[in-house]
């Protein structure tokens, strides 16, 4: 029963970090953009760190839907929300992997006669990417514990799959133990994989 | 012999800084050009500005008869302006190959196993042929900015940049890059290179040029300004350093 809540966390949690890291590429290298597109990317990284997640949720499962004249399943808002919170995070990483790297890699891959585009995919995001793997791990793990907070909306991830339980049973001790456990299962393996896909990646960056 | 650069008029300053005060100055094919002068007067700047590495805030560039415009054809001319930097700025997450095949491969869309033997043959060319797979970290400063030679190379430039290319080696290692620059200097490249070995300059240079406070202040054949300097700057800094 509760596996079955946390599994659907851990699906959560990867779909939201998969698009959380296109979303914050996007944005990270948006607030380094001349133009609007880093108004852009300002506004929306203030608004969403300024605001509380829990709210962002309920902001797209009941306010969109009304805007939209369309009901949200739960499980898409869950993702959107979650998703469109860790984009924001993420945006602020990956722009200050993007700024630590040497002018000089700019200047050598500009030298060469690379555009823009060329450098930031081939030079400068590669070794960007390896220096923020630490703090992209710390966002995924506060994400993955954060994702309880879509219980509610209904969504039945392992919070509410051991509020369930509670009622059923009306052992919350065991019970709340059991999920903590279950997180700390899941979020030392995310943090363990970090730490070796860091170890992997460092020698040459 | 055809003109391949023509500077007009030159001005860059940084804030309230004023770095070149309206330098021109013309490099024909084949030539080798050093550039000397004290710290701070401007010829890094200069090069730099070339490839527009820094926008001049006033004057132009005419690369083989065209005028240099970062709106339009910046990208084309900095392919054929090949460029090697004081601090190597090798591609440290890439091996030595890679580093070299990069550019080629992105630009000219090389087909890789044509741009790896190509390639391989530039390494050989300053020697390090056996460190191919290797990567930046791996290799000692000399090693490494005669890859940085290599890469730039890889482009088939017109024209070669040295922006201080032995100030930051340990002495030991100077001698190596030199040598590469010289077989460079004697295949008939062209060559414009900022550096205080005087040496370099004296064996392997066409024409030397004496920068101070922004401004062009001498050049001659390095025979002629380095035996025979006119004007009083130039004096004043060749007896400080000879």
């Amino acid at each position: 029963m509760l596996l079955t809540g946390a599994k659907l966390t851990v699906q959560l949690t990867s779909i939201a970090v998969f698009f959380g890291i296109i979303l914050g590429t996007l944005t990270g290298i948006a607030r380094l953009s001349k133009g609007p597109l880093r108004m852009l990317a300002a506004i929306y990284i203030d608004v969403i760190r300024g605001t509380p997640l829990l709210v962002q949720t309920f902001i797209v499962f009941y306010g969109l839907p009304s805007l939209i004249q369309r009901p949200i399943p739960a499980y898409v808002a869950a993702v959107l929300a979650l998703s469109i919170n860790s984009g924001a995070y993420v945006g602020e990483i990956v722009r200050s992997g993007i700024q630590s790297i040497d002018k000089g890699q700019w200047e050598a891959a500009s030298s060469l006669g690379l555009s823009n585009y060329q450098t930031m995919r081939h030079i400068i995001l590669p070794q960007a990417f390896r220096r923020i793997i630490p703090p992209l791990g710390n966002e995924f793990i506060a994400l993955l514990k954060d994702s309880s907070l879509v219980s509610v909306i209904a969504l039945e991830e392992l919070v509410r799959k051991g509020q369930i339980i509670i009622g059923r049973t009306f052992r919350p001790f065991e019970i709340w133990t059991a999920v903590a456990l279950i997180f700390f299962v899941m979020t030392f393996t995310v943090s363990r994989l970090v730490d070796y896909l860091e170890r992997r990646m460092t020698p040459h960056a | 012999m055809p003109k391949i650069l023509e500077v007009r008029e030159l001005y860059k300053s940084f804030d309230k800084l004023q770095v070149l005060q309206g330098v021109s100055v013309q490099i024909d094919a084949g030539e080798v050009v050093v550039i000397i002068g004290p710290s701070g007067s401007g010829k890094s700047t200069l090069l730099r500005c070339l490839n527009y590495l820094e926008q001049p805030t006033n004057g132009s560039i005419y690369f083989k008869g065209e005028l240099v415009d970062p709106k339009s054809n910046l990208l084309k001319i900095r392919q054929e302006m090949g460029m090697v930097f004081q601090n190597f700025n090798l591609f440290p997450h890439l091996k030595v190959i890679d580093n070299i095949t990069l550019a080629p491969r992105l630009v000219h869309s090389t087909a890789k196993p044509l741009a790896e033997k190509r390639g391989l043959e530039l390494l050989g060319q300053v020697g390090l042929q056996e460190k191919a797979r290797s990567f930046p970290d791996e290799l000692s400063g000399g090693q490494r900015q005669r890859v940085a030679i290599a890469r730039a190379l890889a482009m088939d430039p017109e024209v070669l940049l040295f922006d201080e290319p032995t100030s930051a080696l340990d002495p030991e290692m100077i001698g190596e890059v030199l040598e590469v620059m010289k077989q460079l200097a004697l295949e008939g490249r062209t060559m414009i290179v900022v550096t205080h070995e005087m040496g370099f300059a004296k064996e392997v240079g066409d024409r030397v040029i004496f920068m101070d406070e922004g401004v062009i202040v001498e050049e001659g054949h390095p025979n002629e300004l380095f035996a025979n300097p006119k004007q009083k700057r130039t004096q004043a800094f060749l007896s400080k350093i000879l």
